[in-house]
């Protein structure tokens, strides 16, 4: 059975604007001890997703579908379920570690606060397990450090803490919203080598939600790549990179410069993401799609599975992605900038008032998610 | 070609006062930029790389005189622009233009599309008629690739990556010769990155730019850069072509950075071998003896931390006792340390 | 992509014949300020009080001086509010119709509020924008000056300039405008500072722009939200400052009246059985209160939507 199993989720926020649907109809698993990235832009609804799971939505959020956990279901739990299941199970990190540690507790303190509201142990017991944690992150000196208080450590050291927090109770899934994406490069591949260490110590399963595509390379066994608020491509980590199967793939996968190969042009994908309080009507990629067809702007193609474990929600062939990935030329940026703009004043007549232009997808939902943070 | 900007022993200086100091207590000294030095020919791309606190940024602003600087920074006709008074640099500043990082932040949000890119020409150009100004800010738009009919929008009407371009725009609206870009992209998704860089390398082409390019993201400033400029707590550690610099690393700090770098290839990056660094960044206000590198660095000795390696070799210029690729034994004893 | 191109050719040609109107940030709070029902619901009584401040006069068919002998000494009985002998609400203890009066000291009222917020709103603005834009040694001596004017008691200050000057409305104006600008300077000094290190005003430096002109074009209309929420709310203050004052017996002099005069007077008879003396200005003093702090608040909604 699966640790994790997620069946058609969605998520809505009541703006001003009207309903944003940050996540649509969402299926995914995870096994025990896997690792899945989740990979999209801002406003994709990636972090949407995991907080829906974690229960985490701000109030004017609404999220509907099932995920099971362990086979019992969570979402929109009563808080007494999910608040257990949080603190034992699935324990979340952030991009910014200061939302999760409390500025005016030492990290002994707070992190005994947890072992002994949750394990029951005496505070001498949780100090000493703490202790043990912020050793097994590799933070020199911690039992002297364990007196400090959080700002007291650097940038990589605090999020070094905070994994430590998040891992005191032994959680089986570890949900990761960016934690790399506030560090320099350096202390990236020291975070990303120590959360590798801890998964295959502690047997956790991991979801990496990011928008770096190196990242994903470098410690996911499966991806699923989110557009628009719905999965648009998963599968194993070494075919989605080597074959991307949908056109959004294959775009980000050029768009990026990269250190080990010669420079040529970067193949940008045209276009703005789209504005998720008025999504188009059929693939929301569509606008940008360099394969794009007459029927793909009526209809948003499902998720199915084309090859063993891999799924994805296109309607071009895969013979014709495969062929003309190569052919495809990037276009002129005039056409570029113009079509999202262009595209938006096409429908300004019939949209409400305040949905104008690129107030885009990531304005809308930027709020809400902000006050998600607990 | 000729320089068209040379920089020598710039140094930035902050004096830092504690809160709640007495007056008379005598201030820290935070050297920000610590002697940094380069040229920069006509047309060409200087990228500058380095970590959070590594003075990048700084650089910049100390160049487009938003921060005082000693030093000098010699223009192409000879005269110091940081000697300059405020009254004479106002001439050199059509010349020199910023991109920022923040596209919406670097926006007034009370002032329209068109009212922004004007700026700087309505102040350095006090006598052009509105409509000559107008007819101008509607080609740069459509230079950059915004419409120019959407001139009335106000910033928050567009997209991170259109902000972005009204940003060039109004950098590119006097015809400068050198446009110092600080993140231009790294605010910015991955998509839409793409369609800036290329905007910016098309622009450089077209007008005969210099661009001071300044990223925390290595692969960009590959993509975009002719040299590149490595920075470690305000010191130049390494300066190259951007060929030579990633292809063969002589500074350790430049080949730690370098394999830290994630690749977008599961492939390599499950072969990848990572130097890693020992330690966190020393404080800037309080930073090492001799080389400031030292104190992570797999190869120090004793001579590092007496004497201050100087930025020698020509073209391929390293600031390093002992330069030269790391060797396996050198990179399993920093695997060790760290 | 062929097909694409066209289209975009076509629509880009369209596009370009009409320029599109921007929607500024002001429009845009100007209509979500519109939409909300408890700040729309304030403007109409704001704007009715006032009406009945600037026009009310000409239906009283008393003058505010008048004394109506008939009622005299038998207020209680007689003085009550009735159409038929034309004081509709009623007169006060020597026979003046409350009518006027309520009309001459809403004006008065309201006439301080706006102008102690006016001089607040303009010497407050300048003087923070500028302590803060300039900083170093400049900002810490004009703050300072502040802070010393804020640590004296004013309310102490202000009861003994009008025993010593006299009572009267400039002695009260000055009192009033002197202590109302304090707090304006502080808030917009503090926003001048985040705004000042804004990127868009280190853009506005970098091309050249002269202090002055990024103070007027780049700092004061970014400031303009803060400054108008906290001028609405100060309005209301300034009047009730204003009322205690003349609770007290030191505001405004007779022959004129304010809120807070007729308010002590209706107060100090109310055991008589004449409540309509303290009800009709009490009531005009409350709706307006509420009035402008529903429309303080609406406006801060309006003009920082993300702060909610």
């Amino acid at each position: 059975m699966a640790l994790l199993d997620i069946t058609g989720l969605s998520v809505g926020f009541q703006t001003h604007d009207g309903i944003v649907r940050a996540v649509q109809n969402v299926t995914l698993s995870l096994d025990q001890g896997e690792t899945l990235g989740i990979v999209g832009e801002s406003g994709s609804g990636k972090s949407q997703l995991s907080f829906a799971i974690m229960g985490l939505l701000a109030r004017n959020g609404h999220a509907s579908g099932s995920v099971r956990f362990d086979g019992q279901e969570i979402l929109n739990a009563p808080p007494k379920v999910i608040n257990r299941i949080r603190a034992e199970q699935i324990a979340m990190i952030f991009q910014d570690p200061m939302t999760s540690l409390n500025p005016y507790m030492r990290v002994a303190d707070q992190m005994a606060e947890v072992l002994v509201l949750h394990k029951g142990m005496s505070k001498r017991e949780a100090v000493a397990e703490s202790v043990r944690m912020l050793d097994a992150v590799r933070i020199p000196d911690a039992k002297g450090r364990v007196r400090l208080y959080p700002h007291e450590f650097s940038g990589g050291m605090r999020q070094r803490v905070m994994i430590a927090m998040a891992l005191l109770c032994r959680p089986r899934l570890l949900i990761a919203d960016e934690p790399t994406t506030a560090l320099d490069v350096t202390v990236q591949a020291q975070i990303m080598q120590l959360l590798a260490d801890l998964r295959r110590d502690f047997g956790m399963a991991m979801i990496l939600i990011t928008h770096d595509l190196g990242v994903v390379a470098g410690s996911c066994e499966r991806v699923a790549v989110m557009y628009g608020g719905r999965i648009r491509e998963t599968g194993p980590v070494q075919p989605i990179f080597a074959d991307p199967a949908h056109p959004y793939t294959q775009g980000l996968l050029d768009a990026i410069p990269r250190v080990d190969q010669p420079d040529e042009e970067l193949r940008a994908i045209p276009g703005q993401p789209p504005n998720m309080s008025r999504p188009p009507s059929g693939c929301a990629f569509e606008p940008r799609c360099p394969y794009r067809r007459a029927e793909c702007a009526a209809i948003d193609p499902p998720l199915e599975d084309f090859a063993p474990d891999r799924a994805r929600a296109c309607l071009a062939g895969l013979d014709e992605l495969r062929d003309r990935r190569m052919r495809v030329e990037p276009r002129p940026d005039l056409v570029a900038a113009g079509d999202g703009a262009a595209e938006t004043d096409l429908h300004a007549a019939d949209l409400p008032e305040g949905a104008v232009a690129g107030a885009g997808a990531a304005g809308s939902t930027l709020s809400p998610r902000k006050e998600t943070r607990p | 070609m000729s320089d068209l900007l040379s920089v020598r022993d710039l140094r930035v200086t902050f004096s830092l006062r504690r809160q709640g100091a007495m007056p008379w207590a005598r201030p820290t000294l935070l050297h920000a930029v610590n002697g940094v030095e380069f040229t920069l020919r006509a047309g060409e791309t200087l990228g500058i790389v380095g970590e959070s606190g590594c003075g990048k940024s700084t650089l910049a602003r100390a160049l487009i005189g938003l921060v005082p600087a000693s030093g000098q920074a010699e223009w192409i006709d000879g005269r110091d622009l940081l000697a300059l008074t405020p009254r004479q640099m106002m001439a050199y500043r059509q010349d020199i233009q910023m991109v920022f990082q923040d596209p919406l932040a670097s926006l007034n949000p009370r002032m329209n599309v068109g009212q922004i890119i004007a700026e700087p020409l309505v102040t350095h150009r006090p006598d052009l008629p509105r409509a000559e100004i107008r007819a101008r800010v509607r080609a740069m738009m459509e230079k950059v690739g915004l419409l120019p009919n959407q001139i009335n929008r106000y910033p928050h009407e567009f997209s991170g990556g259109q902000c972005q371009r009204i940003g060039i725009a109004r950098a590119l609206i006097l015809e400068p010769k050198l446009v110092i870009c600080d993140e231009p992209v790294s605010a910015l998704d991955v998509s839409i990155q793409a369609q800036v860089i290329n905007l910016l390398i098309r622009l450089q082409k077209e007008m005969g730019l210099s661009l001071i390019f300044i990223a925390h993201d290595l692969s960009v400033v590959k993509h975009v850069s002719d040299r590149v400029m490595v920075l470690y707590l305000g010191k130049v550690m390494e300066l190259a072509s951007a060929g030579a610099l990633y292809a063969s690393p002589q500074h350790p700090y430049t080949q730690a950075l370098l394999s830290a770098v994630p690749v977008p290839d599961p492939t390599i990056e499950a072969a990848r071998t990572i130097v890693p660094l020992k330690g966190d960044l020393p404080s800037p206000l309080n930073p090492p003896s001799g080389c400031v590198f030292r104190t992570r660095c797999p190869r120090a000795e004793a001579r590092c931390a007496a004497e201050v390696p100087a930025l020698a070799g020509g073209d391929h210029a390293v600031a390093c006792h002992f330069p030269g690729p790391l060797t396996e034994a050198e990179i399993a004893r920093a695997r060790e340390v760290a | 992509m062929v097909i694409d191109q066209k289209k975009m050719q076509s629509l880009s040609d369209r596009m370009v014949e009409a320029e599109v109107k921007g929607r500024s940030p002001w429009a845009d709070a100007r209509r979500r300020f519109f939409r909300n029902r408890a700040a729309m619901l304030g403007l109409t009584i704001l704007v009715l009080v006032t009406l009945f401040a600037l026009f009310g006069g000409a239906l009283a068919q008393w003058s505010n001086e008048e004394l109506d002998f008939s009622v005299m000494g038998r207020v209680a009985e007689l003085g009550a509010p009735s159409l038929a002998n034309g004081h509709y609400f009623g007169t006060d203890n020597l026979g003046r119709d409350l009518y006027a009066r309520t009309v001459q000291g809403t004006q008065i009222s309201l006439m301080v509020g706006i102008v102690g917020a006016a001089i607040a709103v303009i010497v407050g603005t300048l003087y923070g924008a500028t302590a803060g834009y300039v900083g170093g040694r400049t900002d810490q001596i004009m703050m300072r000056a502040v802070d010393i004017l804020m640590s004296i008691p004013y309310m102490f200050v202000l009861i003994l300039l009008l025993v010593m000057f006299g009572r009267s409305m400039s002695m009260l104006f000055l009192g009033i405008g002197l202590i109302s600008w304090l707090d304006m300077s502080r808030i917009v000094r503090g926003q001048t500072l985040s705004l000042k290190n804004r990127e868009f005003v280190e853009a506005a430096r970098a091309t050249g722009v002269s202090s002055f002109r990024i103070i007027i074009r780049h700092i004061v209309p970014n400031l303009l939200g803060v400054v108008a929420v906290y001028a609405t709310l100060l309005v209301p203050l300034m009047i009730l400052t204003e009322s205690f004052i003349s609770f007290l017996g030191l505001g405004v002099q007779e022959p004129l009246t304010s809120w807070g005069a007729l308010i002590s007077e209706g107060a100090g008879t109310m055991n008589y059985g004449t409540l309509w003396q303290l009800a009709f200005p009490l009531f005009f003093f409350v709706i307006t209160l509420f009035g402008f702090f529903f429309v303080g608040d609406g406006l801060r909604d309006a003009l920082d939507p993300k702060e909610r």
